[in-house]
């Protein structure tokens, strides 16, 4: 393969990865931004998507679609469960217990995964075949437009939910300042409850949509999640572009550095990366720094 | 004492504070008051090395401190305590104020885990010192109670005894009345004057403005991030711009 | 004062003689590692339990000291005491000076930090097969040795570790009850305060970082010459959790509670031994749990909620009379 074609697929690799990490660090931003708790746990819906739809699809032999809408259901409901369960216990918790309760929400939740479904890794069938095509010198899959389609779609909707429906607006509210929408009347719990339905809906969606290409397996929510944190922290924790560009830039650097440098230590550079961001500049690439007042 | 020149604070698109410039003289109780947001606890933030404010210089005695960070200032003698009481939650009452005593010794991390020679009796005569520190805020009778136990008005003297222990030049407080009930705030007023007799210089933000009047020697207004005026209490009370300030205009 | 003296002398006595009661070689061998793991969660408890910084790279400092004892006495015949001092000072001098940017981070932040350099290390030593032996692992570790005693047995390593645990015990416990242990508890109790009343917080926290660490690479090297072998699985995430669960289970800023949390995490999976694959949703059951119920840790709940119940028995007495 010529330099250039290497460097288009590189790309177009990174831009893939970079989606999904858009799609999981969104899940991340949306409960900071409506509860100031990052989410340890958001991994583990990324993983019960796949290893839902593997389970439903190939073990329950459901048609693909109808094991899919299943994954995102159980999914979800798994995520308001665990806020039910776990977090509206601990409303005035240290941020060390929060930290503490979502990690070992996140080990229960790989536990259980493991003790059900053991800990082979398993593949999903790619939603519309394998047949590649030839764009630019790089080879698409079907499923790499189904990433990016389904990617596209889901921030639009989030766009549009967050930007123009009441409970989209309520939700921002609550991020804003808590007490002043509980104030107005905003049913804070509900919307703290609903920020973890909608993210987890969209990080077992992502786990969905990527299972197909990277295999599922009980522990795969460590990375993903994490890498989706990291995209959310150089987006600046933002629920809009910040968190896409972010994911995207992360994808696309580590697919470059997986590439041309090496791929062993692939994990290592979106962590280097993390770590710079945190050191240099914590509130993300594309926000202007804020002012706290004491 | 304490002087600040020129003193500019903004935040993003907000100027809290003006060229704020005022002496506060040694040994005098100082009064800062003005309207909710004239920026007054913003103010005191940079005085006491919490913000680095945008523009202006702070001097302690002879020194330019701005800049500086509150360790570095605690070390100077300055002190402050604050609005939201910030105690030591899971540390007793007589722990905090060890804590105070801080500045006073300097075993670090290598003679405090070996115990060097001395260091029980360091930490003896600290323990004493402190004690002397409840005694002068006249809460003794709590000193093994855990700081997070503490009733709002008794957490405030504990504040002042911890800031006391660090034996400043001079001590900021940060709406000291606020929360306290009549009788309490009588009970500072005595207390900021028993203060002052030991030497030490106090400036205070207050909108009690009885407590203000009877307590100070010398009173800076601000008003919306401006130097309104500044004077005795008595040329306070009757300059216009400021009963203009506080009751509107017209 | 002279109360903790006392009850640090039954402790180290305890220590030095209970081998004595256990002939089977298998518990003394477990009792190795409950000393090992003490010596980590000590050091941790500093950090987390007094400062309270969150720490979830641990075992990254844990594998530096292992790795480096390993290989500067395996490839390079470099004499294992200086090996440990060599890897204990360079991690710590390391920490000291990664501590800065670090430590300015808070909460979330510093805990996705400190994870994030507890991954790197990890994939480091995954990686770098001419250097560790990558995921085998490296083995042919010698034995420590002191004079003519090889440390080869598990009554000696057994000594041996715990000499090393019980130090570090001590020191805490002296650092805990000194000028720095309250410097450390204002700290976590209000980082502003704490600066107004003179305590450098910015460097105090970054010193007891490095301290921590340093504490970790010397458990690390003790490790590697007591197994002889080391391969990154040990020095992974799932660790790092691990002590931080048995800083927590023990309870905060208690250092005879980090002794507990130790010994019943790591005493646990012998008990589980059938349920091998269990101990991971245990972890995570007893993390939950605890957070939620018993947040102060044991050490302190345990009397708390016995005298809870003594109350509630007496009140129900008085209730029938």
């Amino acid at each position: 393969m010529q330099f250039s074609e290497q460097i288009a697929q590189y790309l177009l690799s990174g831009f893939c990865t970079g989606s999904i990490y858009a799609l999981i660090g969104f899940g991340f931003a949306i409960i900071y931004n409506s509860t100031s708790i990052i989410n340890f746990a958001q991994g583990e819906f990324v993983m019960l998507g796949g290893m839902l739809s593997f389970f439903f699809q190939t073990t329950l032999k459901l048609p693909l679609a109808v094991a899919i809408i299943l994954a995102i259901i159980v999914a979800t409901a798994s995520g308001a469960l665990f806020e039910r369960l776990a977090i509206r216990p601990l409303k005035n918790a240290t941020p060390l217990s929060l930290v503490i309760i979502t990690i070992g929400g996140s080990i229960l939740i790989r536990g259980l995964t493991m003790l059900i479904w053991g800990k082979d890794t398993h593949s999903l069938p790619s939603f519309s075949g394998t047949e590649p095509i030839s764009l630019a010198g790089a080879t698409i899959l079907p499923q790499h437009l189904w990433i990016f389609g389904i990617t596209l779609l889901t921030i639009t909707a989030n766009k549009v939910f967050f930007n123009y429906t009441i409970t989209g607006k309520a939700m921002r509210a609550c991020a804003s300042n808590r007490k002043a929408a509980s104030l107005v009347g905003i049913d804070v719990k509900r919307m703290v409850l609903f920020s973890f339905v909608i993210s987890s809906a969209m990080g077992s969606m992502a786990g969905i949509i990527i299972a197909p290409l990277t295999m599922t397996a009980y522990d795969v929510g460590i990375m993903l999640g994490l890498k989706g944190f990291c995209a959310a922290i150089i987006g600046g924790m933002s629920s809009g572009f910040g968190t896409v560009l972010g994911g995207l830039l992360l994808g696309i650097l580590e697919s470059l550095g997986a590439g041309l440098i090496s791929s062993g230590y692939k994990d290592a550079i979106a962590f280097i990366i993390l770590l710079l961001i945190l050191f240099v500049r914590p509130q993300g690439l594309f926000k202007k720094a804020d002012t706290e007042r004491v | 004492m304490l002087r600040f020149e020129g003193i500019t604070q903004v935040f993003g698109g907000l100027t809290a504070l003006d060229n704020i410039s005022f002496t506060v003289k040694k040994g005098e109780i100082t009064g800062v008051i003005g309207p909710n947001g004239a920026g007054k606890t913003t103010l005191f933030n940079i005085v006491s090395g919490i913000y680095n404010q945008t523009a202006g210089s702070v001097f302690l005695g002879d020194r330019n401190v701005s800049g500086f960070p509150p360790e570095k200032l605690a070390a100077l003698g300055m002190v402050r305590t604050f609005q939201n009481i910030e105690l030591f939650g899971q540390m007793s009452v007589v722990e905090n104020v060890m804590v105070g005593l801080h500045t006073r010794s300097t075993s670090g991390i290598f003679s405090c885990a070996f115990k060097l020679p001395g260091h029980l009796k360091e930490e003896r005569a600290i323990r004493e010192r402190a004690m002397h520190w409840l005694d002068f805020t006249g809460i003794t009778d709590l000193s093994q109670a855990d700081a997070s136990s503490l009733p709002f008005g008794k957490g405030r003297l504990l504040e002042i005894a911890r800031a006391m222990a660090l034996e400043p030049r001079i001590i900021l407080m940060d709406e000291p009345a606020a929360g306290l009930n009549s009788r309490e705030t009588v009970e500072l007023a005595a207390l900021i004057r028993k203060i002052r007799e030991t030497g030490v210089t106090v400036v205070l933000v207050e909108h009690d403005m009885e407590l203000v009047m009877d307590v100070c020697d010398s009173i800076l207004v601000l008003n919306l991030g401006r130097k309104l005026a500044e004077g005795t209490p008595r040329a306070i009370q009757e300059n216009p711009a400021v009963i203009a300030a506080y009751l509107g205009e017209g | 004062m002279k109360r903790e003296i006392v009850k640090f002398l039954i402790f180290a006595s305890l220590v030095m003689v209970s081998p004595l009661f256990f002939k089977g070689g298998y518990l003394l061998n477990v009792l190795v590692f409950v000393g090992i793991h003490t010596m980590l969660a000590v050091g941790l408890n500093l950090l987390l339990g007094f400062a309270g910084q969150i720490s979830l790279g641990q075992a990254a400092f844990f594998g530096l000291g292992a790795y480096i004892s390993g290989i500067l006495t395996t490839a390079h015949s470099v004499n294992p005491w200086l090996a440990m001092a060599l890897a204990a000072l360079t991690v710590g001098i390391l920490a000291f000076f990664i501590g800065f940017p670090i430590l300015k981070l808070k909460g979330h932040y510093l805990a996705m930090a400190t994870l994030g350099l507890g991954i790197i290390a990890y994939i480091v030593f995954n990686e770098a097969v001419e250097l560790t032996g990558g995921p085998s692992g490296l083995s042919g570790i010698p034995n420590l040795s002191l004079g003519s005693i090889v440390f080869d047995s598990d009554i000696k390593n057994y000594y041996l570790i715990w000499s090393f645990t019980l130090i570090t015990i001590l020191l805490s416990l002296n650092l805990a009850h000194s000028r720095i242990g309250r410097a450390l508890r204002a700290i976590h109790d209000s980082e502003v305060a704490a600066t107004v009343m003179g305590v450098n917080a910015r460097l105090l926290k970054v010193q007891i970082f490095a301290l921590s660490a340093f504490i970790s690479t010397i458990a690390g090297s003790l490790y590697a010459h007591t197994m002889t072998f080391v391969s990154p699985a040990s020095f992974g995430f799932n660790f790092s959790i691990e002590l931080v669960t048995m800083v927590i289970i023990g309870g905060l800023g208690s250092i005879y509670g980090s002794f507990l949390g130790a010994a019943i995490l790591t005493l646990l999976p012998e008990v589980l031994r059938a349920f091998q694959d269990y101990d991971i949703i245990v972890y995570g059951l007893i993390l939950i749990l605890i957070t939620m119920f018993m947040p102060s840790g044991l050490i302190r709940g345990v009397p708390s909620a016995f005298m809870f119940l003594l109350s509630k028995i007496k009140r129900a007495r008085i209730a029938d009379a």
